[in-house]
Order: structure tokens, then C-alpha cells, then sequence
């Protein structure tokens, strides 16, 4: 329920950022925080698509042991081209090149990012490195699994190896200027009064994934320049022929990879922590803890990467390091999910479309990182290490976790994206779809992966059959469930009920600017003097305060400046 | 169209701009520290497993030509820190000297880096299918830039290397692997920032920097001098392994 | 023995009940976890759900003591299942002095294994019950991994190096095994069987071989063991020409000369693939001297014998002249 101001409907504003000028060069030459992230919500959604359309063909294949649909290389080249383009293309963009570039001037007070050009610079070199690795799909494809291992990536592939490495390295950059923008940006642009603990936790969470993304991204640069250097040019540091060592690689890979899941999924949590506050009506419980747990996750998710190398042969002291490492970077998703449930109680809740992605995300988040305890356990991992419970624990957390976040944000802000609303009720089907969709789709890998089937294979033994083809009836369902938000997403654009400032209404400072907002995002500089989420001190909100419910747990005192 | 020295709509002020872009550049340079840093990992892994490869490697360089390109490198630092001094004392003749003669020595280093190239093709020092460390020594005809005294003391080398390593030519591919890496690598930045100058010295020509208004010298300066200690690290990791003897 | 937990393979390794153990620990750990997080949040949800359209939740900022709590207790719970782990993979990586060592080389896409006294196999492995194992492992090409499910080990397979890992296999039987490192085109089809025999019938059949009586049956099953099926494909799609007709028929080498398909052709195929290369394929054919002997080299000649009166496809024939090849 949201609570609707009494009187005449609201009008859409008369100028804001879509009408302020128009003609094509205006938005591909834009400077608008706002604009440039609706051009990568354009570009990012293409991406997405192709990416599920390998997805599709996998699942497809694999509804019989010795699957029909494709030859075996066919096979390798749609698994790994679906992992390149939704880790690279989608996933990592995602919710910050779209959501982070649209939301964090206006949640901090600025009318932009610190540097624009440059914004608008990462746009297109994304869509440049994009271009590189589409050529390389044109061109046959790519075969080697998006990890590239060497030397089956460097010397024994006979796929084109070459122009998607040169897409996935001309890409990274894209993603190195955001985070760097992104951080500039909440250092030097913060509105007066907009203290850093009174930041959303959404910027807090992207903060954190900026400097992930600029520590680790030009690793990943360098490895598959090397890697690129010796497929081209002979170069041998990966050759074991030549003397170097293919672990090598790995290590480099993977210094980047791992930190890369974290780009992925601490965005999500940031939304997650700015839709149960407001659809609770309650700040969120720990805030402090939560901040202080996505700095963790950034920093500590920097020294667990040889979890990936358990059995290449390395050394047991490291791997026992790593293992231990590994177990205490799962202490502040734990923190978090803690905290995101305390919310909850003494809250007034209400289930919107947003809040039930958040509700989606906390349980299926919830198993994907508790399906992590197994795989950090050396013991296990022995046993399911490349095998399909790996695929189904980052797929929980991929996609029950990020883009449930993904598309919970989407429908959250759509109102002040767009200046209209989504369907309700069709909403929240499409929802429940998706998490059914979801749930059939990849628990049976959970079993499958036990039972013993290794990831990557065009074929398997018949005794896994029955859970592949439950595996694929869920995914078909999943795929509805994406289908439906498209639809009815793009629709509410043009013809949806129009908004108003706050239709929730939430405490943000973006929720104080007209829907959608103008160019300059604020008319006069907000001063804030409010903390976060607090409903309590907001009677610009037009809620009934205080509430009547009695809470578990100490009011804590209120806080200083910063 | 925005001009070098206004504010830009986002900013409230110019200091704020100032500080902004400033700290965006330290950011940035730390993103480089990280992607030097993979290649010069594997670097170490490689020389600490094969020593005798990476020193004989780095024997067949020029102490000299290295040597030489350190100090104009350094000395280019020195006329980019003068540049933006004359920048920030509203000194415009000074600033076109120094980003002049700052453009000039980095193309210096651009000669001296053609020279060491084209001599490592010329002696089949480029990794690939004629990669061979002992073209030299075999054909010392061919190799007629090498004189004798030194082509005697590198034959005595490559015997001692290649007892203590009977791979010695291939692990030696993988000492010029990161020579040519390292050193490709950074003339690239430099490259990029010969044209970050060059743009500057626009600029200085028609007037823009000042004492009120100096911020893009300032650090396209903060980025020629990490370039500048890129050089620092790779001319003792590449030319002097081993070479106190 | 059939593993406690639903789905397992069966255990038939010394790692595989603590193994099992220990993911049975963790399992529960992280169910109670999520049941009890679940029922709150569902609780929560039904408990504090909004009650009018303006009503605002209570004002709360937190709890130190319950962040204290639920990140200590978490973090004792993780360092417990860490050591348990730790401790099974030190005793797996470090094998014990006692063992008997089996060679093993990857390659795209088959597993050549070396028995102590030499006998070699492909895509199979026999191995004595209750003994310690030990396999030392390389790659001829790129990094493959070698997975028993059933004992519950695997380990990477990478070239420039050897790789060990050891077991102690604990009931006789046929397990699979597979490829769990992606390779390349055939990843999915580079398993086979682990044999695990009685010590006596292991030490008989590491000095002979107990015959089959039907030698067409025989060289059928030697066809796959040896992994001739991989390339050969009938249809005449694969790497290889198909032998569907091909006995006793006119071949066309690259050479651009023929031969009769005899016995003494298929030998010299299997022994010494690369002195006659079929018009239109790649001399990719592996030897097979050393690792078969000529009672196999006669099975394999019977079953390809009896291949003579099946379909040949339109292209990929092993037979001139329609055997215009496919690449």
C-alpha cells in the first residue's frame, strides 16, 4: 500500500530530463548521468537477451543424455559464451552502470558525477568491447569456458580466442571509469549535510564495489593481455613448453574473478538495504554494521581467490590459508542478512513488487552463500569441485541474488526513472513466476552435482536425466518470468499511472525531486539534515508517526555528525 | 562547449573541480600500479625459477642505451615538475618551454627504444618461431653490431648459461616475453602521454594555465611521473640482473 | 556401502564416509540457518504486516549485543566445519608411504594408465581393494582433471608437472569415473571405469587376461575401450573415416593410391597409424603399439570384419571412391 496524497492525481512535470532536448546526437552525446544509464539499460538488456538465448540452447541440449541439438562443439561454445556475455556484459554493468549511474548523484545532492565525459566514455567502450566479442560469436564463437584456461585457450582452442579476449579487455575499462567516477563522486560532491553516515546504504554499497572494481579490474586487463600476447604472438609465460606455468594464469584470473563476483552482488545488497527499509517503514537495524560489512566483503574478498585452485596441485599450507579466508569473507553476508531480517520486526510491512524481490533475494541469496560452506570446505570440495553444485551455488547467488536485486531496483525506481508506474498485480505475478522459474531450474543441479555429473559436458550418463529435464522445464518457466518485466516494464514507460514525487514513500534524497527528475537533477542544492531512513523525523513522508507496535531490542541514542 | 579553466555544471567551484580531478587521477594511477603489477608478478615467479635464462637475457642488453633512456626519462620528469611550477607562477613563456622540451626528451626515449627493437629483431630476440638466444654466438656475421670483446664475453656466458639450464632458449623466450611486454607496456603509456603533453601545450600556447587555473598540468604531471617510476623499476628488473660481475 | 545422505554415489573409498560426514554436518548447520532465517522472516512478514495505509514502523537502530552474537556465532560455527575440512584434505594430499603407484596421462581425450609391472590400459583402471593407491598424474596437452565420484576424489591433471593424489579403494565393484577439467571438444565423453578387484583376481589379471570367447563381441568391447568409437564414428561424422563397409573394400589414400582393406591393413592402421593416412583426414591417429596385444589386435579385426555389412554413410566413408571425406 502506498500512502497516496489526498487530492488530484498527479501530473507528470513538464520539464525534466527526457524532454529537455531530443534528436538522437542529444542522448548519444549526452553528459546526463541519467541518460547515459537508460543507454546502458538499452545496451545491457541486449546483452542480457543474448546471453539467454545460449542459456536456452544449454538447457535445451541437455534435455536428453546424449543431447541431438548440438554437436559437441556447438555445445562448448554456447556454455561459454553464455558466461562471458552475462558475467561481463551483464552482470558486472548491470546494476551500477544503470542503477548506480542514475541514482548516486541524485542520492548524494549533486546535479552529476564528478566527471561526465568520462561517464559517457565508459558507455562506449563498453559497447566497443561488446562489438569485439559479438564479432567473435559472429566468427564461430568462442570455446574455451569464460575462465580461459590456458594452454587449451592459448594454444589448443581453435575458436576465435582472440577478438573475445580483446571485447572481455576493452570492457574491463568501461567498468575500471565507473568506479572511479563513482568514487570521485561520493568523495568530492555530497551535498551539504549529507555526511557520510547519512549516506543510503545503496552508495555505501557501491563505494565499496568501486573500489573493487578499480584494484581488480586491471588485473583481469593484464592476464588477458598476456594470454592474448601468447595466442597471437607466442609469448610463453603460460606455456609449459616454454617453461611457464599454466597455474599462473589462473592466479591471475582469478585475483580479478573472484573480487568480480563481489562487483556482482554488493550492488544487490545495496538495493536490497534500501527496499526493506522502505517497504518496512522502518530504518534499517545495524546500519553502521551493514556499511562496515560491505567494506569487509570488498576488502576480504581480495584474499580468497586460490578457493578456485583447490585441486590444481598448489601448495596444502595455501590452500588451508585460503580455505580459512574463505570461510570468514562468508561472515558479512551473514552480518547483513542478520540485520536485513531484524528490520523486519516492529516494521509496517507491505508487499509491493520491490519488496517481494527483496523477500526472493534474502531466501535465495541465503542458500547461495550457505552452498559456498560447502564448497570453502577443502574436505568437500574435493568431492563437488567442478561439479554441477558449483553451477547451481553461483547461479543462486547470480541470479536469486543479483538480479533479483536487479529487478527489484528496476521496479522500485522505475517510478522516478520514468515518471510512471508498473502494473501492480501483473508485477508481482511475474515475480512469483520467477522465483518458481528459478527455484526448478537450478536446485535440481544442486543433486545432480552431488550425485557426481561434472559441469561442461554435452553429455551425460542417464542416471542424471530425470533432474536436467526438470532442470530445463524450470528454466523455460524462468524464462517467461524474465519476458514479463520486459513487456510490461517498457509499456509502463509510455502509458503506466503517473507517479508523483514519492509514491512509496521513501526517505531518500531522490524521492525529493519531481518524477522524473530534471536535467540538473535539484532545483536548489538540498541541505540535509536527516539521517537515513528515518521515518520518524520526515513529516514531508505524510505517514502517521510514531507507530503503535511495540520492538524487540534498545533504542540506540541519535547520532552525531558523522 | 566547456574550455579549460571554467567551471564545469556540476561543480559549485573551482576548487571543488580541482580537488575532484585530482584525486580521479590518483585513483587512476592506482589502477596502473595494479595492471603493472600482474605482469611484473609473473615476472618474478619466472626469473626466481629460471635465473640463469633471465640474467643471460638481460646481459644482451644495452647497459648503455638503458642507462642513457633513465636519464632523459628522469630529466623529462624534471622539465614536466618545472612546467607546472611556471604554471602555478603564471610563467606562460615557461610552461611552452618546459612541456616543449618535456615532448622533446620523451621522444628522445622513443629513438633510443626503436634502436633496442630493432636490434632485437635483427638478432632473432623476439619471441615466437625464430626466438634463438644463440643466433649470435653462432652467426657473429650476421650480428656485426655486437664487437668482438663483447661477442667473446656473451659466448662465455651463453656456455655457462646453458650448462646450468639446458632449456636455456626457451626460458630465455620467456625473459624477452617480459621485455617486451614490460617495456612495450610502458612505452604505450608514454605514447598516451606524449599526446596528454602535446594537448597541454595547446592549451599553454593559447594562454590557459595561471596561478588561478593550473590543475591539468598539475596532473597530467601526477601521470607522466608515474611513468616515469614505471621506468625506475623496470631498468634494474630488465637490464641489470646479475651484472655486478 | 550406500551413503547415508540421498542421491550420494556410493562410498567406496577410505575418504568417503568422513567425506560424507562432514557434508552431512555442514548440511544441517546451514539448513538450521536458513529455517530458522526463513521462519522469521515469514513470521515477520505476517506479524508486522501494514496495517493502514500510513502506518510507520517502529524506530529502531540496532543491537550490539545481537551483532556481537551473530557474528561470533557464525564465525566459531565456520572455523569448526574449516579445520574439519582442512584435516581430510591434508591426509588426502599427503599420501602415505605405502602405496602402489599407477601412472596416469591425460590427453584430448583419453586417459593412458601405467599398472607397476607395465601393463598399460586406456580408459580403464584396476586396482586392488583395501590397498593404498597412489596416481601420479600428467597432461599431454591441457588441464584435464581425473573424478571418482564413488571414492569422492579428484584432482587437476596439467601439463609441465605431475600432479598425485592417492585412496584406498574399500569395496570391489565398477565405478565411474570422468574428466572434471574442461579440455576441449570430447571433455564430456573422457571417462571410463575404475575396476576394483579382489587382491587375487588383481594380481591375475595384471599378468594376463582372461579371454571372451566370441571374438567379435570381444573386439566390440575393445572398439570403446580403446576409445576407437570416439573418432570412428559411424555415421562418418567424426575425425576418422567410418568402418561401416570398409573390410575387404578399396581404400583411397592421400597419397592418392589404393589399398585393399585386409587384415594385415588393420593391423598396420592400429600399429603404425601414420604410414597410410585416408584421402581427406588428418594423421591424427594415435598408435597404439605397447598398449594392445595381438589377441586384442585380432578381436578388434573380427568385430571390424562384421562391420562389413552395415550402411555406409554418403560421407566420412572409410571406402574409394565415395570417400570424398569430411574435415
Amino acid at each position: 500500500m502506498r500512502a497516496e496524497t489526498t487530492g488530484p492525481a498527479p501530473q507528470l512535470p513538464e520539464k525534466h530530463y527526457l524532454n529537455a532536448t531530443y534528436g538522437i546526437r542529444s542522448w548519444l552525446l549526452t553528459t546526463d548521468h541519467k541518460r547515459i544509464a537508460l543507454l546502458y539499460l538499452a545496451s545491457v538488456t541486449f546483452f542480457f537477451f543474448i546471453g539467454g538465448f545460449f542459456a536456452m540452447m544449454i538447457r535445451l541440449h541437455l534435455l536428453t543424455p546424449n543431447g541431438y541439438l548440438l554437436t559437441p562443439d556447438q555445445y562448448n561454445r554456447m556454455f561459454t559464451m553464455h558466461g562471458v556475455t552475462m558475467v561481463f556484459f551483464f552482470l558486472i554493468p548491470s546494476i551500477p552502470a544503470i542503477l548506480g549511474n542514475f541514482l548516486i548523484p541524485i542520492m548524494i545532492g549533486a546535479k552529476d558525477l564528478a566527471f561526465p565525459k568520462i561517464n559517457l566514455l565508459s558507455w562506449y567502450i563498453y559497447i566497443l568491447g561488446g562489438a569485439f566479442t559479438l564479432w567473435s560469436m559472429i566468427n564461430g564463437g568462442l570455446d574455451t569456458g569464460w575462465t580461459f584456461y590456458t594452454p587449451l585457450s592459448t594454444i589448443y582452442s581453435n575458436s576465435a580466442v582472440a577478438p573475445a579476449v580483446v571485447g572481455v579487455f576493452i570492457t574491463g575499462f568501461s567498468s575500471i571509469l565507473t568506479g572511479l567516477n563513482f568514487l570521485v563522486t561520493v568523495h568530492t560532491m555530497r551535498a551539504p549535510g549529507m555526511t557520510w553516515f547519512r549516506l543510503p546504504l545503496f552508495v555505501w554499497a557501491h563505494y565499496a564495489t568501486s573500489i573493487v572494481m578499480i584494484l581488480g579490474t586491471p588485473v583481469i586487463a593484464i592476464t588477458l593481455g598476456l594470454a592474448a600476447m601468447e595466442r597471437v604472438f607466442g609469448l610463453g609465460f603460460f606455456n609449459p613448453a616454454m617453461g611457464g606455468d599454466p597455474i599462473l594464469f589462473q592466479h591471475l584470473f582469478w585475483f580479478y574473478s573472484h573480487p568480480a563476483v563481489y562487483i556482482m552482488i554488493l550492488p544487490a545488497m545495496g538495493v536490497i538495504s534500501e527496499l526493506i527499509p522502505t517497504f518496512a517503514r522502518k530504518r534499517l537495524f545495524g546500519y553502521h554494521f551493514v556499511a562496515a560489512a560491505s567494506l569487509a566483503i570488498a576488502v576480504i574478498g581480495f584474499v580468497v581467490w586460490t578457493h578456485h585452485m583447490f585441486l590444481t596441485g598448489q601448495s596444502t599450507y595455501a590452500a588451508v590459508a585460503f580455505s580459512f579466508l574463505t570461510f570468514i569473507v562468508a561472515i558479512p553476508s551473514a552480518i547483513k542478512t542478520f540485520n536485513w531480517t531484524a528490520t523486519l520486526f516492529g516494521g509496517s510491512i507491505s508487499f509491493d513488487t520491490p519488496m517481494l524481490y527483496a523477500f526472493g533475494f534474502l531466501g535465495l541469496f541465503m542458500i547461495g552463500g550457505l552452498t559456498g560452506l560447502f564448497l570453502g570446505a577443502l574436505g568437500v570440495d574435493i568431492n563437488i569441485h567442478d561439479t554441477y553444485f558449483v553451477v547451481a551455488h553461483f547461479h543462486y547467488i547470480m541470479v536469486g541474488g543479483a538480479v533479483m536485486g536487479y529487478l527489484g531496483g528496476l521496479h522500485f525506481w522505475w517510478p522516478k526513472i520514468t515518471g510512471r508506474m508498473y502494473p501492480e498485480w501483473l508485477a508481482r505475478i511475474a515475480a512469483f513466476i520467477l522465483f518458481i522459474g528459478f527455484n526448478f531450474t537450478f536446485f535440481p543441479q544442486f543433486i545432480v552435482g552431488i550425485m557426481g555429473m561434472p559441469r561442461r559436458y554435452h553429455t551425460y550418463p542417464p542416471e542424471f536425466q530425470i533432474y536436467n529435464v526438470m532442470s530445463t522445464a524450470g528454466a523455460s518457466i524462468l524464462a517467461v518470468g524474465y519476458l514479463l518485466p520486459m513487456v510490461y516494464l517498457t509499456w509502463a514507460a509510455f502509458y503506466g499511472k503517473v507517479a508523483g514525487e514519492n509514491p512509496w514513500p521513501a526517505t531518500g534524497l531522490e524521492w525529493k525531486t519531481q518524477s522524473p527528475p530534471l536535467t540538473e537533477n535539484f532545483e536548489v542544492t538540498p541541505v540535509v539534515t536527516w539521517e537515513a531512513y528515518d521515518f520518524h523525523n520526515r513529516p514531508d513522508l505524510g505517514l502517521d508517526v510514531p507507530s503503535g507496535k511495540g520492538s524487540p531490542g534498545v533504542v540506540a541514542p541519535a547520532h552525531g555528525d558523522d | 562547449m566547456h574550455r579549460t579553466g571554467s567551471l564545469y555544471g556540476q561543480f559549485k567551484t573551482l576548487e571543488q573541480q580541482k580537488d575532484t580531478a585530482t584525486l580521479g587521477m590518483w585513483i587512476f594511477l592506482v589502477t596502473e600500479v595494479m595492471f603493472f603489477g600482474g605482469i611484473m608478478l609473473a615476472y618474478t615467479i619466472n626469473r626466481h625459477t629460471y635465473f640463469h635464462a633471465f640474467a643471460m637475457g638481460s646481459n644482451t642488453l644495452s647497459l648503455g642505451l638503458g642507462g642513457f633512456n633513465t636519464v632523459v626519462l628522469l630529466a623529462s620528469s624534471f622539465t614536466m615538475a618545472m612546467a607546472v611550477w611556471s604554471a602555478q607562477t603564471s610563467k606562460k613563456g615557461l610552461i611552452t618551454l618546459f612541456l616543449s622540451l618535456t615532448i622533446l626528451l620523451g621522444f628522445v626515449f622513443f629513438g633510443v627504444k626503436y634502436v633496442e627493437y630493432a636490434q632485437k629483431f635483427h638478432h632473432h630476440l623476439v619471441p615466437g618461431k625464430n626466438f634463438d638466444i644463440f643466433y649470435c654466438a653462432n652467426n657473429p656475421a650476421k650480428c656485426e653490431d655486437i664487437d668482438a670483446a663483447d661477442m667473446a664475453k656473451e659466448k662465455e656466458e651463453l656456455e655457462a648459461a646453458a650448462k646450468a639450464d639446458p632449456d636455456l632458449n626457451a626460458h630465455a623466450q620467456l625473459y624477452y616475453s617480459a621485455y617486451f611486454g614490460m617495456t612495450g607496456l610502458h612505452a604505450l603509456h608514454m605514447v598516451i602521454g606524449a599526446g596528454l603533453l602535446f594537448w597541454l601545450l595547446k592549451e599553454s600556447v593559447a594562454g590557459k594555465f595561471n596561478a588561478e587555473w593550473n590543475n591539468p598540468v598539475d596532473i597530467v604531471g601526477l601521470y607522466w611521473h608515474f611513468v616515469d617510476i614505471v621506468w625506475i623499476y623496470l631498468f634494474p628488473l630488465l637490464y641489470l640482473i646479475d651484472r655486478h660481475k | 556401502m550406500q551413503s547415508p545422505l540421498p542421491t550420494f554415489p556410493e562410498q567406496a573409498s577410505n575418504f568417503a564416509g568422513n567425506v560424507d560426514a562432514l557434508f552431512s554436518f555442514i548440511l544441517m548447520t546451514t539448513l538450521f540457518f536458513a529455517v530458522l532465517v526463513t521462519v522469521l522472516i515469514i513470521f515477520a512478514a505476517f506479524r508486522f504486516r501494514r496495517q493502514s495505509e500510513k502506518e510507520v514502523g517502529d524506530d529502531v537502530h540496532g543491537n550490539n549485543v545481537l551483532e556481537v552474537g551473530w557474528t561470533l556465532i557464525p564465525t566459531i560455527i565456520a572455523i569448526g566445519i574449516f579445520a574439519w575440512g582442512a584435516v581430510i584434505y591434508v591426509n588426502y594430499r599427503i599420501a602415505p608411504k605405502d602405496t602402489l603407484d599407477i601412472y596416469l596421462i591425460g590427453k584430448q581425450w583419453m586417459w593412458k594408465l601405467q599398472q607397476p609391472n607395465g601393463r598399460k590400459e586406456i580408459n580403464e583402471l584396476h586396482v586392488p581393494v583395501n590397498r593404498n593407491i597412489k596416481l601420479i598424474m600428467g597432461s599431454e596437452d591441457v588441464i584435464h582433471d581425473f573424478y571418482v565420484p564413488a571414492f569422492r576424489v579428484k584432482m587437476d591433471v596439467v601439463p609441465g608437472r605431475y600432479n598425485t593424489m592417492w585412496f584406498r579403494p574399500t569395496k570391489t565393484g565398477k565405478y565411474h569415473f570422468f574428466c572434471s577439467q574442461y579440455c576441449g571438444t570430447n571433455h564430456a565423453v573422457m571417462g571410463g571405469w575404475v575396476t576394483v578387484m579382489e587382491p587375487a583376481e588383481y594380481a591375475a589379471w595384471l599378468s594376463g587376461e582372461s579371454g571372451d570367447v566370441n571374438p567379435v563381441s570381444a573386439g566390440e568391447r575393445l572398439f570403446t575401450q580403446f576409445a576407437c568409437n570416439t573418432c570412428h564414428l559411424a555415421n562418418g561424422t567424426g575425425r576418422a573415416p567410418s568402418l561401416n563397409g570398409v573390410f575387404g573394400g578399396n581404400v583411397l589414400l592421400a597419397d592418392g593410391s589404393t589399398v585393399t582393406a585386409d587384415e594385415g591393413y588393420i593391423r598396420e592402421s592400429i600399429l603404425q597409424p601414420k604410414a597410410k593416412i585416408v584421402a581427406g583426414y588428418q594423421p591424427v591417429m594415435p598408435t597404439f603399439q605397447g598398449l594392445i596385444t595381438e589377441e586384442q589386435i585380432l578381436n578388434l579385426t573380427a568385430y571390424i570384419k562384421s562391420l562389413q555389412s552395415q550402411p555406409v554413410p554418403a560421407k566420412g566413408a572409410g571406402i574409394a571412391p565415395a570417400s570424398a571425406g569430411k574435415k
